[in-house]
């Protein structure tokens, strides 16, 4: 028996928890789900794209639910504080798995964005949320299925046509609970035809000590022309196990920015799924993974090109020190009809000591003619002529080091198209490398605060 | 007044890959002093320069090397560097990310902490690289590239004559820094490091040709042929081998 039946037991025996405490759309999906997952198993390492990275594994231990959504410290919304400079945002916070908007956010929302609880946008908008929710993730993934059988709340954003939103969404995941605790949250992003937004994802552990799992789930329905950057920052504690899909699908002309980066993590498996529908698409999907310690980071992405005349370029770099071990897995598929492709991939990474490990498996399958694709991967340790020209300038050998290392990461953080995101981003990887501990200094002491209350 | 020894090789042998390249190598240098070493390719000039540097994969067999009182053998590249010794790259390495400003902040600052001084202030800073930039006419938007990265040949070498005017060494090697050069860069190049001069520092230049030497007026000229250093005297040795070649040398050499 795998860890999966735990979790199909939850769902027979406390079903009508689960549903009285969320909303019919996202209850309607259940019982679909449910029917996805019998007979099936958990990915574990015996199962292809998940030979490093064991989800039975992750899964097995009963960490807690909370279905009947007691005992939600609201008041931590109110006392957090993002203190990124240069970088003004529209703030929500996800505690465990239940939204709370910062501030005046909701009043400052151009109309008809929303920006919101998944559960209440779905009892708000029941038509518009259900048009969407479920119909880009795929139930033929586990951990997607299990994620959709048990999902309570999340967060719904919704971008009208034509509208560009000019301030930032800022989306900040905590984990805040005083035992082991696994939070299932689920994003949806819709965004309306020639709509545009950026939004940034935050991902915190607030005691580090503490035993958190999360399972996270995004669709992103990008319409005809639209445009969004995503940025997603990991920083967690050792403690955290991470199981995260992000499910997008593009219509033609759109724009699709992702940026997946890892400060620090326990043990994290990052699943990205793009579909390109539509022709005439752009699509960036960068990674940056810094892990040391015992962390463990693994990367599947898979670009499926279908429309015509779609550019996508994939970026992943890796930095792995002490015993952290690494795994990308990339793929891209290019469709029969999809003509004028042109689609990317380069992984790269450096191991900074000889305990790191690192796994990568580029996959390219082309069933098209006239398409221009490339692929590569390499892993290798730091240029030695650079470090030594920097050693005969009297730069000490771990500085060096970490400016090298730093500017390995560079080409990542430079797509970051927020400019106040980017510096920071700059100075929070020059001090992880330097060892410091890279929580973002104001926010960390909005966590701190949030300690004591 | 007798000069101080800046610079003082005994007896010193390296190799590379376990071949010997350099076979009892000896050689005193000066406060003030300008000296050429010569010779043919092959002959170990650029495997004593990156010995002295203290690159990694030269391992010194033999020998000790005294630079001002100190064992410069046992010093990390950094110390080397910290203590006064500059090498100017034959191949300046490309260091793509990491910006000039940067680079050049980090090599001023390091050697501020080794001497326990405070650190540079960012106005002080960028005043002191102003000035040193006018000395090798080192264009504003270099420095605000990736270290070399796509630098022309002439560019590189002027930047490692930048660096050398900012870190003000006592003993500075320039390693076929003619080469690549085209007669306006190698004045400058030579200008900058004439201009860099005194009579408390001192300079090994290294070079196939004389044509530097016209610029940079060596006091002495070494011949390293062999791992050895078969002939030392004054400039006019390097007019002489410039008309001759160094077949003559090789051959009173081999008939040794």
């Amino acid at each position: 028996m795998g860890s999966l039946s735990q979790y199909t037991d939850i769902y027979r025996d406390h079903r009508e928890a689960l549903d009285g405490h969320s909303d019919p759309v996202i209850n309607a999906m259940r019982a679909e789900a449910y029917e996805a997952l019998k007979g099936k198993e958990l990915p574990d390492r015996h199962t292809e794209g998940y030979e490093k990275t064991s989800i039975e594994e992750m899964m097995a231990p009963d960490f807690g639910l909370n279905i009947n959504r007691v005992n939600i410290p609201v008041d931590v919304a109110a006392s957090f504080h993002c203190g990124v400079p240069n970088m003004s945002t529209l703030l929500g916070i996800v505690v465990n798995d239940s939204f709370h908007p910062v501030g005046t956010m909701l009043s400052r929302l151009p109309d008809g964005v929303i920006y919101g609880s998944l559960a209440k946008a779905a009892a708000e908008h029941p038509e518009l949320v259900g048009r969407y929710y479920g119909k880009v993730a795929s139930l033929d993934s586990a951990t997607t299925a299990l994620n959709t059988m048990l999902v309570q709340d999340g967060v719904f954003i919704y971008v009208p046509k034509s509208v560009a939103l000019e301030k930032p969404l800022q989306l900040v995941n905590i984990f805040s609970s005083p035992t082991p605790l696994m939070a299932i949250r689920r994003v949806l992003i819709v965004m309306e035809e020639g709509a545009s937004a950026q939004l940034l994802v935050c991902d915190h552990t607030q005691d580090c000590a503490q035993k958190y799992l999360s399972s996270q789930i995004v669709e992103i329905a990008l319409n005809a022309n639209s445009r969004l950057d995503y940025y997603d920052l990991e920083e967690s504690g050792e403690g955290t196990a991470r199981c995260s899909s992000i499910y997008a699908r593009q219509e033609s002309g759109s724009s699709l920015l992702i940026n997946g980066m890892t400060l620090s993590c326990g043990n994290t498996r990052n699943d990205y799924a793009i579909e390109i529908a539509g022709d005439g698409c752009d699509t960036l999907l960068a990674g940056m993974a810094i892990a040391s310690g015992h962390q463990h980071i693994d990367n599947n992405s898979s670009v499926n090109h279908r429309g015509s005349h779609c550019h996508s370029r994939q970026l992943f770099k890796y930095v792995l020190d002490d015993d952290a071990s690494g795994a990308f897995e990339g793929g891209i598929v290019v469709n029969e009809g999809a003509v004028m492709t042109e689609a990317y991939q380069s992984d790269r990474n450096l191991l900074a000591s000889t305990g790191a490990k690192m796994h990568t498996k580029p996959q390219l399958l082309i069933y098209c003619d006239d398409v221009k694709c490339s692929h590569g991967a390499t892993t290798g340790q730091l240029d030695q002529e650079a470090l030594f020209y920097m050693r005969s300038r009297g730069i000490g050998e771990k500085m060096a080091r970490t400016m090298l290392m730093q500017a390995f990461m560079s080409e990542v953080i430079d797509t970051v198209r927020m400019e106040g995101l980017r510096e920071r981003l700059h100075m929070l990887v020059e001090k992880r490398f330097h060892g410091q501990q890279s929580f973002c200094g104001d926010c960390a002491s909005g966590c701190a605060s949030v300690k004591k209350q | 007044m007798d000069k101080n020894i800046l610079l003082d090789i005994h007896d010193l042998h390296a190799s590379v890959d376990g071949k010997e390249i350099l076979k009892g190598i000896n050689l005193r240098v000066n406060e003030g002093e300008v000296h050429a070493i010569m010779g043919p390719n092959g002959s170990g000039k650029s495997t004593l320069s990156m010995v002295l540097a203290g690159a990694p994969g030269y391992s010194v067999t033999a020998g000790s090397v005294d630079f001002h009182g100190k064992q410069l053998l046992e010093l990390s590249p950094e110390d080397r560097s910290h203590e006064g010794l500059f090498l100017s790259f034959q191949y300046p390495v490309e260091i793509p990310g990491v910006s000039m400003v940067n680079f050049m902040r980090a090599a001023v600052n390091e050697k501020r902490k080794y001497f326990n001084e405070p650190q540079l202030s960012a106005s002080d800073f960028l005043k002191l690289m102003r000035q040193k930039r006018a000395i090798v006419e080192l264009d504003n938007k270099l420095a605000s590239r990736s270290v070399n990265e796509g630098f022309s040949g002439g560019e590189k070498k002027r930047n490692e004559i930048f660096q050398m005017a900012v870190l003000e060494p006592r003993l500075s090697i320039l390693d076929e820094t003619d080469s690549g050069l085209d007669i306006d860069a190698l004045r400058i190049v030579a200008g900058g490091v004439n201009k860099l001069k005194t009579d408390r520092n001192a300079t090994i230049v290294i070079t196939h040709y004389q044509r530097l030497l016209d610029y940079i007026k060596p006091d002495f000229v070494h011949v390293l042929y062999k791992g050895r250093i078969v002939k030392t005297a004054g400039p006019e040795l390097a007019l002489e081998l410039e008309e001759k070649g160094y077949d003559w040398l090789k051959q009173n050499e081999n008939q040794d």
